[in-house]
């Protein structure tokens, strides 16, 4: 059984958002980068418990980025995984991403490649979607629960109103969101162990980039709270209904 | 061309698709071309009714496989029909359903790929779509350049429109692949509005203190016809089921109105229903930071404040 679980590297969720060059580079000047919490909770954790549930269990790890990222993906290492497979290259889009990590999921034969929901970045919730195509797999998205007995998962997952149990067979692309796992903190010997872990780096295949950001911006300032009092709730009700037009 | 996904549940057409079908005619129009719909599946809904969201044509292909989801068996007919009908813009709604099957066409298509759009393109000079990044902090103006782009829409940023029109029904024959998923069960909180798709959110947090204050949570939303939804802490402590979770790690919401009471309002809260058109919030903390996000606020003690609006759109609503 082998597990590629997709990281990606992201501003903390705290971070201050602004752009550089004329509104077209995102300004990285202070920011704390973490690893995207959906593709650490969820995905990576699960295949962790996997792995823990049958030791025969191989995790790799994925990025695609600049050297820069190498601290994310021994973030990641340090909370368990055999390997991380970085490739070398600035990110583009979606597509060309799926692509490249495509390539990797072919040469190394997963039975199993996890992502998170969505980058808390971009929020494209394309990579999974998009790698399962390129590969002519399955797709699970937005999992709420994943179960395995022998090459048979049995996947929950989220749908307007409730949830969708599905059954497939391996091999399969899946999208985790909140409840197939919960958040770990990395202990001191997973982060001593992670340091000696292989990092292995290899270049990117020739791949399309399909979009293009133009530019950035920031949504307008709220114009402020209009405060009432608490023994008014009348005018609360009807500035809803006279000024916002809501009720 | 103009191509737009009916999502259908249960053989009912989601209102996410009236917002699809409403903007997939209007970017018809300002490309002076026409829009159509597909469907997949079986339907029991009069479809040519959707002919006054401005859609001329809609493609059925009727096949008892479609009447599961699957996002590989869906994006194969859906690039079929794409294909035979020479579309040039395939739009989508970024709900459940859209989320996996747009990327699928895209890839399959190399059609570049916009997800969580939140306006019509700007055509002006190119092919610009604007949407959401960085959990609706910011956004960005995606130029695509290929021959078909697909859009995916954020689900409640654009306003349904209906005019007076019938679609013309046509049955589409297509290859459809057997499923490699089954589907074993499908477990719906019955005759709740699903929290996407509500136009009015009522949500609460730990201010509520427990479980058993709800009841008035729960009378406000009944007298607005609104969803139910909480915060992350009261989720995790089973307060209230885990898909009423709004936030970043639960789900993300762009209602018409969002109610708040007793949340303090942390990042990671915002990130998830920041994109509310109006945001109320009702804590007895003045220096909650929700109030900063907030178009209205009440600075007062919540199981006071929310029976007294219950009562007051409950009034207003009635001399209405």
């Amino acid at each position: 059984m082998k597990i590629l679980v997709c990281i990606s590297k992201t501003p903390d969720t705290t971070a201050k958002i602004a752009f550089t060059s004329n509104n077209t580079k995102f300004d990285a000047a202070g920011v704390q980068w973490i690893i995207n919490p959906y593709d650490e909770w969820y995905s990576l954790v699960r295949a962790i418990e996997l792995k823990e549930a049958d030791a025969s269990t191989i995790i790799h790890l994925v990025n695609v980025g600049l050297a820069d990222v190498e601290p994310i993906i021994r973030k990641a290492l340090a909370l368990g995984g055999d390997e991380a497979i970085r490739v070398n290259t600035d990110s583009h889009d979606s597509f060309y991403v799926a692509s490249q990590i495509a390539a990797i999921v072919k040469q190394g034969a997963y039975d199993l490649v996890f992502t998170g929901k969505e980058t808390i970045d971009y929020n494209g919730s394309a990579i999974g979607g998009m790698l399962a195509e390129l590969l002519e797999l399955p797709y699970i998205s937005l999992a709420t629960k994943f179960d395995l007995a022998g090459s048979k998962a049995t996947v929950s997952r989220e749908i307007e109103g409730g949830e969708e149990i599905c059954e497939v067979e391996l091999p399969v692309v899946v999208s985790c969101a909140k409840g197939v796992a919960e958040q770990r903190i990395p202990n001191m010997r997973g982060i001593m162990a992670a340091r000696t872990k292989p990092l292995k780096v290899v270049e990117p295949v020739a791949a399309d980039v399909l979009t293009n950001v133009q530019s950035f911006g920031l949504p307008p300032a709220k114009a402020g709270v209009k405060l009432v009092a608490p023994d008014n709730v009348d005018e609360l009700a009807r500035l809803l209904r006279e000024e916002a037009k809501m009720i | 061309m103009v191509l737009v996904f009916i999502d259908v549940a249960e053989g009912h057409v989601k209102k996410a698709s009236f917002e699809v079908l409403t903007y997939g005619a209007k970017l018809a129009e300002q490309l002076s071309t026409t829009a159509e719909g597909i469907v997949l599946g079986s339907v029991t809904e009069d479809l040519s009714a959707l002919g006054k969201y401005g859609v001329k044509k809609i493609y059925q292909v009727n096949n008892e496989t479609l009447d599961h989801f699957d996002s590989q068996v869906y994006t194969n007919v859906i690039a079929q029909v794409a294909q035979a009908t020479g579309a040039r813009v395939i739009v989508f709604s970024n709900n459940v359903d859209g989320k996996a099957v747009a990327p699928r066409v895209s890839a399959r298509l190399k059609a570049g790929l916009v997800s969580g759009a939140v306006g019509l393109p700007d055509t002006s000079n190119g092919f610009v779509v604007k949407k959401n990044v960085f959990s609706g902090k910011a956004f960005a103006n995606i130029s695509l350049t290929t021959e078909i782009k697909i859009i995916s829409l954020s689900p409640n940023a654009y306003k349904i429109e209906e005019t007076v029109g019938s679609a013309e029904v046509v049955p589409f024959n297509a290859n459809v692949p057997s499923s490699k998923t089954k589907v074993t069960a499908v477990n719906k909180v019955s005759g709740e509005v699903p929290l996407t798709e509500a136009e009015i959110v009522v949500s609460a947090g730990r201010g509520m203190k427990g479980p058993e204050n709800w009841g008035i949570v729960e009378d406000l939303a009944h007298a607005l016809h609104a969803a139910l939804a909480c915060s992350r802490p009261v989720a995790d402590a089973h307060w209230r089921p885990h898909n009423e979770h709004v936030g970043q790690t639960g789900i993300a919401i762009a209602p018409n109105l969002y109610i708040a009471i007793g949340i303090s309002g942390a990042i990671q809260h915002l990130a998830g229903v920041n994109r509310s058109k109006v945001i109320v919030v009702i804590n007895k903390d003045p220096e909650a930071p929700f109030f900063k996000a907030a178009d209205y606020g009440i600075v007062g003690d919540a199981f006071e404040v929310v029976p007294k609006l219950t009562e007051a759109i409950k009034k207003i609503r009635g001399a209405a």
